[in-house]
């Protein structure tokens, strides 16, 4: 399969694509106007419409998608994007209003986001919610930072936080970045987390607890409930990594459990579209003792009683023929730990997000988790036997094999999953959770069909016979993908990331 | 509705492959007693039709683009985005895909991160650029971490010129590394360089400027960025990209490190994300630098193919010892960029700022001529300016509203110090019968007071 040249080779002196209107005032020389501290050229590209239309058309069908093919990226939840949910974003109601509107302007994308934080806040059994995060990294530290703030406020300077060695890399890095000492706790050999190694680490230095469930190898914590009161009896919180949240919504409710926070990834769990790494989404919902700590400004509801507006003098009142409710941001928060985003998030997802959980419903929700976790022990019942199993307890939305069991052959699990991309399947996730050597982590999301985890099912268990019988084929995949494997020493040590024409 | 496609016979076949004789047996490791016993307090699932016909009644609760004629900025601004842009941004080959972990299956999303970051590169005339941040303000907010990193040094000094918005995330992100945020103040609508300079000392890893700053204003650059590296600290400069079209760009003036909002981009204002954060330095502190790179290597047949590169300095390698937490990015919206800057080109993206500049000198000076309106200050601008106004501004916006026109951004409601000030910004949209009814409105509604 061919590649695509770069954009910057297409570029020809005078050709164009842009139109715009006529100057209908005076124009003005950016030179007058700025002396020296106008630019006079740049240096970009020149290419005519079709041009770029033919170019990032190549260049797209050279990505694997959810909508070409399976993609068991686990800890990605890389479900189908329903459609509708795209056209809901581009409604010009939607896609075309300024961020600083005045509230009586956009009572309805508040009342959607208002509206959004109740069903987030029902799904995970917590009490209040913030939707500005961008991202789950992002919530993770909106969460620990209103943590920090919490004990500040209680006057209690606790430095630590605990972090499993099975949790994704964020997590540590969210804790260092919020000012926080990273402290490891070891999983126990079922893969949970070990309560008498949890006691012994809770004092009155730890701040919280940060743990996932299910964690990363799709295992639940049993015994949530007693981990949350551990952590809790040194003073200490819980927060959750919501990021395995479609193994159990409608089914579990991490507030009722005692978790203290936790963040939504909107982009795996209510099917908004990863786009290639972003835009995703992260709220974080909290139980009522963070609440002050919420990031600025929270959106509120009250009935509207025919109030003027705070900002107004007088002279202008609501339109209340749509609702009986006045929607409103507060931004009277003295112990907010300030805002995050410029704005008040990913407002284009929420819209997505909204629409799934209108689609679905309380029940389809719960069908979700339960076809993500049958999909998952199907997959599990299918290559058990064939790959390593380290731990063999009953999995949720997720499972983790490991390749080891080949390395005597001299295939790694690296050339396990390159392999896969010769029949078409995106590969899992693989060297992650790190407690797994070789790790190949498998989440097929619920809206895989039974042939298509077959298809994946066989594919895996003929790329196992070929790592005995011809491991060759293995080193040299992929052979059937655009490019092969790459030189990625290569690109670290010439870091070619900004493109030079030729000769310069 | 549902998107599951497992019929009866399926799950039968499954529960029996997998050896358990319900789904709900796969749920044993969930106690009982946290389990969920009743539905879900949501509402009733809907079709398509139904739900289409739900959010186009909250959306005609909101006043968009087509409603009201858009002078408001402040960091989200009203410009055109050609046709091709969604084109490409809503193909399923680039919008459903992640992040390109497999790069042999993901050369679509890899070489346009490239790409993106060379254009980014050639409108700032900076030597990299990442593969995006969240937003302007949390690139902003992350280089308060990358210049401590790199200078050794704790403090870091914001200029008053910069958004206020941008300037909480700013600290919010300071907080937890404990570095002290100084704001110097503006003299005569700019940063005031006496001020600046007594604020210098040896412990200042960077200086924050916004350019052109808060109020439209344009910040005497190069001046600040001698200053500020006699003093061997860093300068760090937020830029609005249109901009760039007829400014000098961050590299002529050595900025070590140069970010922007790229939601003038190609990016709809869809009430405030998402957008795109640009984030730009030299060559040197490339190991420095948050969030992902694409890098173009060669493949094992030699074939010119991109890779993620330098992951090492990222969280997933280097966890508690990383200096950022960014994972997920804003991939698709950076495309968004791309095609944008692509499509406009060398000399659109001139014409796109010439036009802003003459259309927002039009229009301030017709508001100049409104009895009791004042331009905050008689410096130059670009497309963006500050009206001292005879009423507080809030009064005016809402008013604007009855007459289909956002009358621009009261900055009181940004800084409560800021009273009776207008933000009123101007894109290439805007046409002189458009600035010709504003105009009309202040007179009418404003004029005489």
């Amino acid at each position: 399969m061919s590649t695509e040249t770069s954009l910057f080779e297409l570029s020809r002196p005078g050709r164009q694509a842009w139109s715009l209107p006529e100057l209908d005032v005076p124009g003005l020389d950016p030179e007058q106007v700025f002396g020296s501290a106008a630019r006079k050229d740049n240096s970009l590209p020149e290419l005519s419409e079709i041009d770029i239309a033919r170019h990032f058309t190549r260049l797209s069908v050279l990505n694997h998608h959810v909508d070409k093919g399976f993609y068991p990226l686990g800890s990605c939840t890389m479900k189908y994007n329903p459609k509708v949910n795209e056209q809901a974003a581009r409604l010009p109601g939607f896609s075309d209003i300024h961020p600083l509107l005045p509230e009586s302007a956009c009572q309805g994308a508040l009342k959607l986001m208002y509206e959004l934080g109740q069903y987030l806040k029902e799904i995970t059994g917590l009490d209040a919610i913030t939707l500005q995060p961008a991202a789950g990294a992002h919530g993770e530290l909106t969460g620990i930072m209103m943590i920090r703030n919490y004990f500040e406020k209680k006057g209690e300077n606790r430095t630590d936080v605990l972090v499993p060695d099975s949790a994704h890399g964020t997590n540590p890095a969210s804790v260092t970045v919020s000012g926080y000492k990273s402290v490891q706790v070891k999983s126990n050999e079922k893969g949970r987390i070990d309560l008498a190694e949890l006691k012994q680490a809770c004092s009155e230095n730890v701040a919280c607890l940060m743990v996932t469930n299910p964690n990363t190898l799709g295992i639940f914590e049993t015994e949530s409930r007693q981990i949350c009161d551990i952590v809790h009896s040194c003073g200490a919180l819980v927060y959750l990594d919501g990021a395995n949240l479609n193994a159990y919504m409608g089914i579990h409710r991490p507030g009722d459990a005692g978790f203290d926070a936790m963040h939504i990834n909107l982009h795996k769990t209510l099917s908004t579209p990863h786009g290639g790494g972003g835009p995703g989404g992260g709220p974080v919902a909290i139980k009522a003792i963070l609440e002050p700590f919420l990031p600025k400004p929270v959106i509120r509801m009250s009935k509207d009683e025919g109030r003027r507006t705070k900002a107004s003098s007088g002279n202008s009142t609501l339109d209340t023929r749509h609702s009986t409710f006045r929607y409103w941001l507060d931004y009277d928060r003295p112990d907010s730990i300030g805002r995050v985003l410029a704005f008040s998030g990913h407002f284009g997802v929420f819209v997505k997000a909204y629409t799934y959980i209108r689609m679905l419903g309380s029940q389809g929700l719960r069908d979700a988790a339960e076809c993500a976790v049958l999909n998952a022990n199907y997959v599990r019942a299918g290559l058990e036997g064939i790959y390593d199993l380290p731990y063999k307890e009953r999995c949720l939305h997720e499972v983790v094999f490991s390749g080891s069991n080949f390395r005597q052959y001299g295939v790694r699990t690296l050339d396990i999953a390159k392999r896969l991309l010769d029949y078409g399947i995106h590969a899992p996730t693989i060297y992650f959770p790190l407690i797994v050597a070789e790790a190949l982590m498998i989440e097929p999301t619920e809206t895989e069909s039974r042939q298509s985890l077959d298809r994946f099912i066989q594919a895996m268990k003929e790329i196992a016979e070929q790592a005995k019988t011809d491991p060759e084929q293995l080193h040299e995949a992929p052979t059937q993908t655009p490019v092969r494997r790459l030189d990625e020493a290569r690109a670290s040590r010439q870091l070619d990331v900004n493109y030079q024409e030729p000769g310069n | 509705m549902k998107y599951t496609p497992h019929t009866p016979e399926d799950r039968k076949l499954m529960l029996e492959r997998i050896g358990v004789k319900t789904v709900d047996k796969l749920f044993t490791g969930i106690p009982e007693n946290i389990r969920v016993k009743a539905d879900l307090n949501l509402p009733r699932p809907l079709s398509e039709l139904e739900v289409i016909a739900e959010l186009k009644a909250r959306a005609a609760q909101n006043k968009d683009t087509g409603k009201l004629c858009c002078f408001a900025g402040a960091g989200a601004y009203d410009h055109y985005i050609p046709a091709i842009v969604d084109t490409i941004i809503s193909r399923p080959e680039f919008y459903t895909a992640y992040t390109p972990y497999q790069a042999e299956v993901s050369q679509g999303t890899l070489q346009s991160i490239y790409e993106f970051q060379s254009l980014v590169c050639r409108l700032f005339n900076m030597e990299v650029s990442n593969a995006s941040m969240y937003d302007c303000a949390s690139a902003l907010a992350e280089t308060t971490h990358m210049v401590r990193d790199i200078t050794r040094r704790h403090k870091v000094i914001v200029t008053q010129g910069v958004n206020p918005t941008h300037i909480e995330v700013v600290k919010t992100y300071a907080m937890g590394l404990n570095i002290p945020i100084q704001e110097v103040q503006l003299k005569a609508g700019v940063t005031d360089l006496d001020a600046l300079k007594g604020m210098l000392d040896d412990q200042v890893a960077a200086v924050i400027v916004q350019h052109p700053n808060l109020f439209g204003t344009i910040e005497p650059t190069k001046e600040i960025s001698k200053l500020v590296h006699s003093r061997g600290a860093l300068l760090v400069v937020s830029v609005d990209p249109v901009s760039l079209g007829v400014l000098s760009p961050p590299g002529d003036y050595d900025a070590d490190i140069a970010v922007g909002e790229g939601q003038s981009l190609g990016i709809p204002l869809s009430f405030g994300g998402p957008y795109l954060g640009i984030l730009t330095t030299k060559k040197k502190f490339i190991r420095k630098m948050p969030g992902r790179l694409s890098a173009r290597t060669i493949d094992k047949d030699g074939k010119t193919g991109y890779v993620l590169a330098l992951q090492t300095r990222e969280q997933h390698i280097r966890r508690e010892r990383a200096t950022s937490n960014i994972c997920t990015n804003q991939a698709l919206c950076a495309l968004a960029a791309a095609v944008y800057l692509t499509c406009m080109g060398k000399q659109g993206i001139r014409a796109v700022a010439e036009q802003c500049l003459a259309k927002s000198h039009y229009l301030a000076d017709r508001i100049e001529a409104v009895p009791g309106f004042e331009l905050e200050n008689k410096k130059p601008f670009f497309k963006e300016f500050t009206v001292t106004t005879p009423v507080p501004a809030a009064e005016i916006v809402e008013a604007g509203i009855k007459h289909n026109i956002l009358a621009g951004v009261d900055l009181s409601s940004l800084n409560p110090d800021y009273q009776n000030k207008l933000l009123v910004a101007v894109t290439e949209k805007r046409t002189r019968q458009e600035m010709d009814s504003y105009v009309g409105f202040l007179n009418k509604e404003f004029g005489s007071k």
